[in-house]
This record gives C-alpha cells, sequence and structure tokens, in this order.
C-alpha cells in the first residue's frame, strides 16, 4: 500500500518475507532492530502493550470474563423464574439482573470479543505489521475494565444499579431511576469511547496499512464487514453518548429532553435510542457474517460463492439499518404510514441477508465438506440465526408486533440472532483461530462436547420461549402466571445446560494455551489468507515486511 | 516514519470529527423531532401558542365531529382535574368555549402544567386552541381551585375519516421547576375560584 511503505521500507532490510515455513525462533533472531520484537515478560507486558495480538489477545479474555459475568446474571434470572412467585431474589434485584446482564453481554462480551478478533486478525489478514494506532489500542482496551468496573460497583450502591432495562426507556432512568443512574452513564460513556477508538483504529488500518496489491476486492470478507461495522460504530455510538447524556442532564441537572412537563417528549427518548439501537445489532452480527464467510469455504473446499455480493448486501444492510429503527416502537401510536414505512423497509432487510445466507449454502453445496469444530458452529450459526431471522420478520409485521410486543417471543427472537448466532460465530472464530494463536490444536473430542452440549442447549433454551411470547409471558417480570411453569422450567433447565457448557470451552481453552499437538503454519489444510502464511503460533510481529498478494 | 504518520494522522483526525459531528447529530436530533413532528402532524401535539381567530371562517354545518375531553393527572401532584364537559359534538369551523377544573388538595402552593395530546394523532393538526390553559403554568395556592378555559375551533378541511378526536390532558407538578416564577405568578393570582388568566374570557 503506497501510504505506509516509507514505514514499511525501513524494516524490509531487517526481516525477510513471512513464510509458512519460517519457525519462530528464526523470525525472531532475523528481526532485531527494534527493541521488543520478542514479547515482554511480565505484567507490564499486558499493561503496556501496543501489540496487535496482545491487545487482541487482552479483549478475548476480557470479553470471555464478561460472557461469563453476564451469563453468571442469567442463571439467576433463569432460577428465579424455575418457578411462579418469588423465590430467590427481589424484584427490583431481579430487574438489575436483566438490565446489566443485557449491557454487560451487548457492551462487554459481544462487542469487545469482535475487537479482538478484529485486532488479532485484521493486520493478518491484510498484511499488516500492527494496528495503525497502536497506542491508541493500548487505550481503547484498557479503559474497557473501568466502565464495566462501575457497572457492576453500581450494583452494590444503596437504591443498587440500574434496573430499567439495557434500553434505560426514560422516564424509567430518569424520573425513576435509581440514585447510581450517574454511574450507569459513565460507564456507558467509557464504553463508547472504547469502541469508537477500536473503530477508528480498524479504519485507519484497512485504508491504510493494507499489504501492496490487496486492493478492495481481494480483501477477506471478515475484513470488510469489519470496516462497514466500524463505520457504523462511528456513525450511532456518538448518539448513544447523546441520549444517555440527556438521560444525566434530565435526571439531575433539570433539562426536560424526555419530560413532557417541560417541554419535551418521551417518545423522542426511544427514537433517539434506537436511532443508535438499529445499527447496534448490526454491529453485533455483521462480523459474524465475516467470520463465517472465512469458515464455510475453509471446510467446504471452495471459494466464497458470490464474494461480490456479499460485500454490497453487506454494505445495503449497513445503510438499511438506519431507515428501520422505528420497528422497536410499533405501539407506541405512530401514524399508519409511519408504521408501514418501516415495515417495509425492515422487511427489505431480509432480501440482502437472504442472499448472504444463500451464498453460504451456495458454498457448501456439492462441497467436499468436513466437519471440524469450527464447521459446525459455523453451519449451527446458519441454521439457528436464520431461525432468529425469521421470527425477526414476523415481528416486523405491524400488526403481529402489537401482540408479540414486550414479550418472551421478543426475548427468543434476539437471543437466536445474538446467542446462536454473534455467540456461536465468536465460537467458530476461537476455534478456527485458535491453533494460530496458541500453536497448538485444541482437544478435539472436547470441543465436540463443547459444540453439542451448546447446541442443543441453546434450543432448550430459547426454542420455547417463542411459545410462552404467542402465549403471553411479557418480558423482564420475576413472576408469572402458573400456566407458564412448565415450559419456564424447561428453558431455565436449558439455561443451566447452556451455562455449564461454556465451561467445557473455557477448560478447553485453557487446555490448548498449556499444549497440545503442535499446529501447522497452515492449520487448516484448506484454509486461504495470508493468515496462514505465518508460523503457528504467529509470532509477536508478523509481516514486518508487506507479503505479496496476488 | 513522517510519511506513514501523515495518512493516519488525517484519516484518524476526519474520523473523530465525524465522531464529534454525529454527538452532535443526537443532540441535533430533538429540535429535528418536533420540526418533523410538526411536519408532518403527527405525535398528536396541539399547538403551543394561541392561534388566531379565524378571520370569515364558515362552520361546516353539515358534519359534526364529537370531541372528548380527558383530564389525567401525573403521579404525584394532589389536585383534582376535571373537564367541564367530558364530550361535545361540534361543528368543523365553529368557535367553542369550554373549561376545565382543577383544585389543590393539599395546603401548599403547587404550580401546575397540563400538557395536551390529540388522538388521533392526525387530527391534531386540524385542532387549534384560541386559548388554553395549557399555555401557562398553573399555580394553585393550597385549598385554591380554578376554571380554566379553552376555546378552540376545528378546521373545516379536516379528513372526512375523522369523527372523533379525543383531546387530553395530563396535569404535572412542576412546582420545583418553576422556583422563581412562582412567586411573580402569585402576584397575578386572585384567590378562589376566580380565573387566573385574565384575557381567556370573551
Amino acid at each position: 500500500m503506497k501510504t505506509s511503505k516509507p514505514e514499511l521500507a525501513e524494516n524490509i532490510k531487517s526481516a525477510p518475507a513471512a513464510d509458512a515455513d519460517l519457525s519462530r525462533a528464526s523470525s525472531a533472531t532475523l528481526v532485531d532492530e527494534h527493541d521488543h520484537h520478542e514479547a515482554p515478560k511480565g505484567i507490564t507486558r499486558w499493561l503496556y502493550s501496543t501489540n496487535h495480538k496482545d491487545i487482541g489477545t487482552l479483549y478475548l479474555w476480557f470479553s470471555f470474563i464478561m460472557f461469563l459475568t453476564g451469563g453468571a446474571m442469567a442463571m439467576i434470572i433463569r432460577a428465579e423464574l424455575f418457578q411462579p412467585g418469588l423465590q430467590l431474589v427481589e424484584p427490583q434485584f431481579f430487574n438489575q439482573m436483566t438490565t446489566v446482564h443485557g449491557l454487560i453481554m451487548v457492551f462487554g462480551a459481544v462487542m469487545p470479543a469482535f475487537t479482538g478478533l478484529a485486532n488479532w486478525m485484521i493486520p493478518m489478514m491484510i498484511g499488516a505489521p500492527d494496528m495503525a494506532l497502536p497506542r491508541m489500542n493500548n487505550l481503547s482496551f484498557w479503559i474497557l475494565p473501568f466502565a464495566f468496573l462501575i457497572l457492576i460497583a453500581s450494583l452494590f450502591t444503596e437504591g443498587g444499579g440500574p434496573d430499567f432495562g439495557w434500553t434505560f426507556y426514560a422516564p424509567l432512568s430518569t424520573t425513576y431511576g435509581p440514585d447510581s443512574t450517574a454511574l450507569f452513564v459513565f460507564s456507558v460513556h467509557i464504553m463508547g469511547i472504547s469502541s469508537i477508538m477500536g473503530a477508528i483504529n480498524v479504519i485507519v488500518t484497512i485504508v491504510n496499512m493494507r499489504a501492496p496489491g490487496m486492493t478492495w476486492f481481494k480483501m477477506p470478507m471478515f475484513v470488510w464487514t469489519w470496516l462497514i461495522t466500524a463505520f457504523l460504530l462511528i456513525a450511532v455510538m456518538p448518539v448513544l453518548a447523546g441520549a444517555v447524556t440527556m438521560i444525566l442532564t434530565d435526571k439531575y441537572f433539570g433539562t426536560s429532553f424526555f419530560d413532557a412537563a417541560g417541554g419535551g417528549d418521551p417518545v423522542m427518548f426511544q427514537h433517539i435510542f434506537w436511532f443508535f439501537g438499529h445499527p447496534e445489532v448490526y454491529i453485533m452480527i455483521l462480523p459474524s457474517f465475516g467470520i463465517v464467510s472465512a469458515i464455510i469455504p475453509a471446510f467446504s473446499g471452495k471459494k466464497l460463492f458470490g464474494y461480490h455480493s456479499m460485500v454490497y448486501a453487506t454494505c445495503s444492510i449497513a445503510l438499511l439499518s438506519f431507515l428501520v429503527w422505528a420497528h422497536h416502537m410499533f405501539t407506541t401510536g405512530m401514524p399508519v404510514f409511519a408504521e408501514l414505512f418501516f415495515m417495509y423497509c425492515t422487511m427489505l432487510i431480509a432480501v440482502p441477508t437472504g442472499v448472504k445466507v444463500f451464498n453460504w449454502v451456495a458454498t457448501m453445496w456439492r462441497g467436499a465438506m468436513t466437519f471440524e469444530t469450527p464447521m459446525l458452529f459455523a453451519i449451527a450459526f446458519i441454521i439457528l440465526f436464520t431461525i432468529g431471522g425469521f421470527s425477526g420478520l414476523m415481528l416486523a409485521i405491524v400488526p403481529a408486533d402489537f401482540q408479540y410486543h414486550d414479550t418472551y417471543f421478543v426475548v427468543a427472537h434476539f437471543h437466536y440472532v445474538l446467542v446462536s448466532g454473534a455467540v456461536f460465530s465468536i465460537m467458530a472464530a476461537a476455534y478456527y483461530w485458535l491453533p494460530k494463536w496458541t500453536g497448538h490444536m485444541y482437544d478435539h473430542k472436547l470441543s465436540l462436547w463443547h459444540f453439542w452440549c451448546s447446541v442443543i442447549s441453546v434450543n432448550v433454551l430459547f426454542f420455547p420461549m417463542h411459545f410462552l411470547g404467542l402465549a403471553g409471558m411479557p418480558r423482564r417480570i420475576p413472576d408469572y402466571a402458573i400456566q407458564f411453569a412448565d415450559v419456564n422450567q424447561i428453558v431455565s433447565i436449558g439455561g443451566f445446560a447452556f451455562g455449564l457448557s461454556q465451561l467445557i470451552f473455557l477448560w478447553l481453552v485453557i487446555k490448548c494455551i498449556r499444549g497440545g499437538e503442535k499446529a501447522k503454519a497452515r492449520s487448516w489444510e484448506r484454509a486461504e489468507g495470508l493468515e496462514w502464511t505465518v508460523p503457528s503460533p504467529a509470532p509477536h510481529h508478523t509481516f514486518s515486511t508487506p507479503p505479496k498478494v496476488d | 516514519m513522517q510519511g506513514s504518520a501523515n495518512p493516519n494522522r488525517k484519516l484518524t483526525l476526519k474520523l473523530l470529527a465525524a465522531t464529534v459531528a454525529m454527538f452532535g447529530f443526537g443532540f441535533a436530533l430533538v429540535p429535528l423531532y418536533d420540526v418533523m413532528c410538526d411536519a408532518l402532524g403527527i405525535n398528536g401535539k396541539t399547538n403551543t401558542e394561541s392561534a388566531l381567530q379565524p378571520q370569515g371562517m364558515v362552520p361546516d354545518t353539515s358534519r359534526l365531529i364529537r370531541v372528548e375531553f380527558m383530564a389525567h393527572r401525573n403521579q404525584g401532584i394532589p389536585w383534582s382535574f376535571e373537564p367541564k364537559q367530558t364530550s361535545m359534538d361540534v361543528h368543523p369551523g365553529q368557535v367553542i368555549q369550554t373549561a376545565y377544573f382543577a383544585q389543590n388538595l393539599s395546603a401548599n402552593e403547587i404550580v401546575g402544567q397540563a400538557v395536551p395530546s390529540v388522538s388521533p394523532g392526525l387530527g391534531a393538526t386540524y385542532f387549534n386552541k384560541i386559548e388554553c390553559f395549557c399555555f401557562n403554568q398553573q399555580p394553585l395556592a393550597g385549598q385554591g381551585e380554578a376554571e380554566m378555559p379553552l376555546i378552540f375551533y376545528i378546521e373545516p378541511d379536516i379528513p372526512d375519516s375523522i369523527h372523533t378526536l379525543t383531546l387530553s390532558y395530563t396535569l404535572y407538578d412542576i412546582t420545583q421547576k418553576a422556583g422563581e416564577s412562582l412567586e411573580v405568578a402569585q402576584v397575578n393570582m386572585t384567590k378562589g375560584s376566580s380565573d387566573p388568566l385574565q384575557g381567556a374570557t370573551e
């Protein structure tokens, strides 16, 4: 790439072209111009790190810890809902659990996991030596733990933590919010700043640091989807920051953005929130599309079907995401023409999404498929995400939405797209690139246990929720009518099983880091992409000299 | 080094500018929301300043539209608040006067603010208030009461599909927010049931 040439030229004398057969040791001895070519030791390696791989690792571990934390909260929710009536927790605490579970999973688990994958993989996929802005990279990670520390600490303040749902609708979060709402606001600010910095870094890296010959339409789909995601982040995270700021001033400084008595409008909150919120759900799924687009071809022995259409479909999903926010608010009393507009726009999104699903299926069609664990998760992703997509279409239909709104049907829908969608794709990515990260193959048998336990329990957990919702069980309640008892018990059992299954994954990852069969540079025979041309584990510095891309 | 830093810096600054712009856009959504609601006549918001008495408007006696009046108290305000009449049938173009009653049931002075809303929302643009207690804050001394006037007309070109308009007022306690303006208002306020809004009556 023209722009990064001078710096790269500097390094050319010190490093030979990275090569599949190059061992870690030899590459380390050959590069000696800078002082930290081997990973520094001790805690400062992580605190001061500007290395994209180390920061990627930090992001991934942080996200996994948050996944387990948010998961533990979900276990409390499911334990309380195991039976009708109030058994374990007070309703207000229950509300705090649903709220913080949502916030942690969205901002603490899924988004940082994608940022971690971006950090690890994007420079290696485009043949760049590192992220473009390494110090900002360090900062964007290290403010994140503090954001969640503040959020979780707010649970222990007098009056409790946020209890108004992750969507923090006014006036629940203003007039009726707990005293700790300011802590919630600041933690969301920090999360926003972190992900905006991450997004800027990704864009600058992709635009300026691609290896010579890595033209736009040679970029892997994961890079494409992340580029588009990063633009979405820059477009909507500031709007979220604005929304929480308005909540802050409404609650503490006497403004009336959302207070009808002072000339404001609580419905406006929902418009502003969902203007952020809907692109946000694509932020949480577009990188998944990239991951699956990398894995399906690797285990089907074919090139990705319809690469260009995949790129265009991703772009159109991103653009359409700005035109559909009000489908979250059909029941607020919108005029019919607005409901129709948002309904049709929402349904239109099914077209580019369908393009993607059919392209994946076409990639597998008559391919020589093998079923390693990443492929299993990717296939499960396609099937289960599509189920989530279909229930999304049902929710898009205005008259039907009046029945489904705020019921467990909605809960089922977004957990299908976020758990068996986004989270499964992250699992797939972890299994796909774990050999590259650790240098070891993981325990195959254990990974199969993890997969089958997860895929069965996730359906036991979320599928019956559709029926609960259709039967009228409202979401975000600690107690329910007794006719829902049996199904809730099944759901809770599924929930506990799914939660426990993830501990298998934790064990598997630790085991894989500590040892195992040595992974080849190209850990999967038919995997394509520059990341497989560097040794496994990937040396601390890769592509100090840009690779040749043809 | 310089060569590679510059394009990065340039793009970073551009993206930062975009971030700041989007933060501003979040706040710009607030006035934009009102403008859109106004322009499209959605959201059931009625005029917030008095409309002029129409000159030479001919009531359409061939049509009758039922206007329903509702009163809600926002949580916590210890007032009674109700319409003089719960509904009336009016011709489009006819200027109508009615009123709401409010009584402060507590011993303390409270400033109330009524916020109107019209349903169906699309009917709101045809509903014009010439005088309304909702244009002003309404202070009431402890145990004080007031008859609060409302003068309105419905535009004759209101679509045929609309047969009923529901005018709903929600009364908010804004004593704290009113703050100093309370004292000013008290000077103008007459005791008992007399009308605090001079010039409202015809």
